[in-house]
């Protein structure tokens, strides 16, 4: 019961948006240039499926590949600011300044530095906009371990190795799955502002830009769905991964 | 495994200063004894527990186990606090055996399992074995905790208060586990508590420290009966000697203020 209602209710609270946002067009009685309604979406996207395809596949593998990178960045400096107060101080406002600064920015400058290694520049945004909060919460998690954990292992001779991988790392894991979560959306605006500002001809931003050009609006929006739903996926990868990795963490 | 605290004196560097805890202190724990600390509530207590483990080094004096003296943490020592930092992740068998994680390595996971499975119908736990921590309830959670902090059979067993936060009842379920355990195994044991009857009936000898720093005050024994009991509390040698306890706490309190 408790699974089918884990999908029924997403489901029924999908459509309801959909007809809202159908209603809304309608008695605006906008014309689809203004906004587009979800019945003009399918259209557009049945037109252009194959583009979707392709383009939808490239946007998403390279999110992935970011994400999967930006995970080991946000560990190892999460990690390394999670055991040491020296990095930790050190590395804070460094880091903190370069998440505050916009990443639509940083575009030209990385497709500057890399010209031509259009996957490399997208990977290299990816993990720029999301490593950050997995690198905060590791660290926090990591360094407010009560102290009486790490004294079971540290009164047995343990050494640290030990205390972080039996008892620092799991401990640490539903923080770690929460900030995961926060950058696996964070992703996506990753991949796309590098292909929107940067005309690499690949990838959904680029599909979204072509729509702008030729002012096909229910494609641009058709994108913009592709987008979410691919979001969505993805989160609820990381969601089941939570569940098998962190299960113990959560509520029943 | 006797222990010898000699002449132990230590302090803690604070924003404020130095801030001795402890002063002078010596005391000696008979092998296989069991020694009850109490005293005022911030009277260096604890610190006791981490330097007998070796988890810390005295600013000055030494503690020797065996005539060894402690510079590092020993493996032959098991602990278990008023929190019972059980690992949520793990079942209940799996927490019991992390010790032997760490000083039997070469052992097999079924000699740890059953080793912890001993214990466990020792404490009455036997069928909550494949359990997770936030299944079981205070008191069922700090057996597990105590099964843990015996499971590689150590010779000193350090417990700081790791009663203090169950319900009267409970705790005197608790005590009647200690004594069970304390008859089938063997080891020497430290109970830091704030409760004088838990002291008198778990403890052979009861010791009471001064305020801070804290230097050793009373020194009594406490082997009023043989097997104790619970109803033993209530007779008139028992409660002759918690009034002198509480007595001496109240002298270790003033000179606190």
């Amino acid at each position: 019961m408790i699974r089918i209602n884990n999908f029924i209710i997403p489901l029924f609270s999908l459509i309801i948006f959909c007809l809202l946002w159908e209603l809304l067009v309608w008695y605006n009685n906008w014309p689809n240039y203004k906004m587009a309604s979800p019945s003009d979406l399918w259209p557009a996207f049945w037109k252009f499926k194959h583009l979707f395809l392709i383009y939808g596949w490239e946007t998403f593998w390279r999110t992935v590949v970011g994400l999967i990178l930006s995970v080991l960045v946000g560990l190892s400096f999460g990690i390394l600011m999670g055991f040491s107060k020296t990095i930790r101080i050190g590395l804070y406002p460094i880091l903190v300044g370069f998440n505050a600064i916009p990443k639509a920015t940083v575009v030209p400058v990385i497709a500057l530095i890399f010209v031509g290694m259009h996957n490399m520049n997208t990977i290299i945004i990816v993990i720029l906009i999301s490593f950050f909060p997995i690198c905060v919460s590791i660290s926090i998690g990591l360094s407010t371990l009560e102290r009486e954990y790490e004294d079971i292992l540290l009164s047995l001779g343990a050494n640290k190795f030990e205390i972080f991988y039996k008892i620092a790392l799991p401990k640490t894991l539903p923080e770690f799955f929460g900030a995961l979560k926060v950058s696996t959306t964070l992703a996506f605006i990753g991949t796309n502002l590098m292909e929107i500002i940067e005309p690499h001809g690949k990838g959904l931003g680029h599909l979204f830009d072509s729509g702008k050009i030729s002012a096909d609006y229910p494609l641009m929006f058709a994108v913009l769905i592709t987008l979410a739903v691919m979001g969505i996926f993805l989160y609820y990868i990381v969601v089941y991964l939570e569940n098998i990795f962190a299960g113990w963490a959560i509520r029943q | 495994m006797h222990i010898n605290i000699e002449k132990v004196s230590h302090q803690y560097e604070t924003k404020q200063g130095m801030l001795p805890v402890l002063k002078d202190l010596s005391l000696s724990i008979k092998r296989k004894g069991f020694t009850a600390i109490v005293g005022p509530s911030g009277c260096g207590k604890s610190t006791i527990t981490r330097l007998v483990s070796g988890l810390i080094k005295p600013t000055q004096g030494s503690i020797f186990i065996s005539n060894k003296k402690i510079t590092s943490p020993l493996s032959t020592v098991g602990m278990a606090f008023q929190n019972p930092v059980l690992l949520e992740w793990r079942n209940v068998i799996k927490n019991i055996i992390l010790p032997l994680e760490i000083v039997s390595k070469n052992m097999t996971y079924n000699q740890k399992r059953s080793n912890a499975l001993d214990l466990l119908k020792l404490v009455g736990l036997e069928e909550f074995e494949n359990n997770l921590p936030s299944e079981l309830s205070g008191g069922m959670k700090q057996r597990v905790s105590l099964c843990r902090s015996l499971v590689h059979s150590p010779e000193v067993l350090i417990l700081d208060e790791p009663f203090a936060a169950l319900d009267a009842f409970t705790k005197e379920d608790l005590w009647d586990v200690m004594h069970k355990l304390k008859k089938e195994r063997d080891f020497t044991c430290i109970l830091i508590t704030h409760d004088l009857r838990e002291a008198v009936y778990l403890a052979d000898q009861v010791i009471v420290l001064s305020g801070r720093p804290a230097s050793l005050q009373y020194d009594v024994k406490t082997n009023f009966n043989e097997e104790k009991k619970i109803s033993d509390l209530y007779s008139s040698e028992v409660s002759q000697l918690l009034a002198t306890l509480r007595n001496q706490i109240e002298i270790a309190q003033n000179k606190n203020d």
